[in-house]
């Protein structure tokens, strides 16, 4: 049996080897998700992002088991940091999903971020499509922590969730100016400690704001250490699922969320076909040591190398 | 090989202490790996699981609970359950000399004592690894 029919038989080495090989840029990946992409679109993705420590992992592993309890097949995607200076990383999502691994219906995977900015990598795109053929009904994507407004999550997700916690002092500002428009749902979690109320308080004005929109993001208190309304939590992102396919807005987000993976595709090969081109015949080292001694300029040398793809 | 060597650092068994794992976790990232840790307290079973959805070249695991006679030869047999024939299992911790070769024999691969330099891990690794 081939690698393709395994994974449509649900063969969880066949989903973990594919992943492998789209992190790699393998061709026969690429082709697997050409010829099955019209089987894909049914997982609903959800993206959990927020900043580091928030407790993205353990509300994961919550909302998770809450799934599991109605049935649903999950798979988790787990980002976190690639290291520039060695191209390793240390992915430690899964500590906190240790009673997940034994479930058959949940795939977890980790990723490095692998020079990828934005909280995702790149192959976490493909990921996605390779876990929804291998038949999750839900798909979590848990970013890199972040809090800036550069998160890529949102051009990935049907649905994101941020997670902040109590007391962020003066970091909430920080955030708040990214993500109140990207967050879908708010979980304010480790309601356990003190100051949650303050915190759903400043969420809940700065909605007030923008009070025009049609669906106007909830705010949820929960604890994901001692489980505590996770229930809620899940409830009002599944209301966002069912908000976005009654009102077809889906249809709209996923075609924005695509135009961005086209693009980034598109890039990619530009990208490469320039090194490849820069590198060819020592052209780039030609081209610096003469731009060195002024007797090129950097402007001329690029038109030089670009020339060479546009054949 | 132009792909990040993916290692699962595990901690079977029930002793509490991961500051060997994590050293050898950071040797591993700064060589370039990429490094699933999944703490402390893993039955075999779900070092398997986790070896197979992590797609990993290797499987390091750290005891100092004294019970690898059994749990290392179990990781090793259940992988080979799952059909997993190019992983490399690697064990560490405190092992008596006596213990090694029932080890290796039961398909471990290598045994890395307290005081191997984390070089000796990664060039191991490195060397042995099955999957191009
Ligand atoms: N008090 C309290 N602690 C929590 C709660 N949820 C998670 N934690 C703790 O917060 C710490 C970080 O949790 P993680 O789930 O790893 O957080 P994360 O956002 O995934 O972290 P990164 O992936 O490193 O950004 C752990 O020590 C958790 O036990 C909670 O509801 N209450
Ligand atoms: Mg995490």
């Amino acid at each position: 049996m081939d690698i393709q029919e395994r994974l449509l038989k649900r063969d969880k080495r066949a989903c973990a080897r594919l992943i492998s090989m789209l992190e790699n840029n393998d061709e026969e990946a690429i082709n697997i998700i050409k010829r099955l992409f019209n089987k894909t679109g049914s997982a609903y993705v959800i993206g959990i992002t927020g900043p580091p420590g928030s407790g993205k992992s353990t509300l994961t592993d919550r909302l998770t088991k809450e799934l599991r309890k109605e049935g649903k097949r999950v798979g988790i995607l787990a980002i976190d940091p690639t290291s520039p200076f060695s191209g390793g990383a240390i992915l430690g999502d899964r500590i906190r999903m240790s009673d997940l691994a034994l479930d058959k219906d949940v795939f977890i995977r980790s990723m490095g971020t692998r020079g990828f900015l934005g909280g995702v990598s790149k192959a976490t795109w493909g990921a996605v499509k390779i876990l929804d053929m291998y038949g999750c009904d839900y798909i979590f994507i848990e970013t890199v922590g972040v809090g800036q407004s550069e998160i890529d999550i949102v051009k990935m997700a049907d649905t994101v969730l941020m997670v902040l916690i109590p007391n962020m002092g003066d970091d909430i500002q920080a955030i708040k100016a990214g993500i109140m428009e990207i967050a879908d749902v708010f979980a304010i979690n480790k309601s356990d400690l003190d100051g949650a109320d303050k915190t759903k308080m400043e969420i809940e004005m700065n909605l007030d704001l923008n009070e025009k929109k049609e669906y106007r993001p909830p705010v949820v208190k929960v604890s994901a250490q001692k489980n505590e309304d996770i229930d809620i939590l899940l409830r009002k992102l599944r209301d966002h699922e069912k908000y976005l396919k009654d009102t077809e807005l889906i249809h709209q987000i996923r075609q924005r969320n695509l135009k961005t993976e086209i693009l980034q595709l598109a890039e990619e090969e530009i990208l490469r076909m320039i090194m490849d081109k820069a590198y060819e015949n020592d052209l780039l080292e030609e081209l610096s040591i003469k731009v060195e001694k002024r007797e090129e300029n950097p402007y001329t040398a690029k038109e030089k190398i670009v020339a060479l793809i546009k054949d | 090989m132009n792909r990040p060597i993916r290692v699962l650092v595990a901690k079977p068994g029930l002793d509490g202490h991961d500051r060997g794992a994590k050293v050898i976790a950071r040797a591993l990232r700064d060589a370039g790996m990429e490094v699933i840790y999944t703490g402390l307290r893993q039955t075999p079973e779900q070092i398997v699981a986790a070896a197979v959805q992590e797609d990993v070249d290797v499987v390091a695991m750290s005891l100092l609970s004294g019970a690898h006679n059994h749990l290392f030869p179990k990781v090793v047999n259940l992988l080979k359950g799952e059909g997993v024939d190019d992983v490399l299992v690697l064990g560490g911790g405190v092992i008596p000399d006596d213990d090694i070769p029932f080890l290796l024999e039961s398909g471990v691969e290598a045994i890395f004592t307290p005081g191997t330099p984390t070089k000796d891990v990664i060039d191991f690794i490195n060397t042995n690894i099955k999957r191009k």
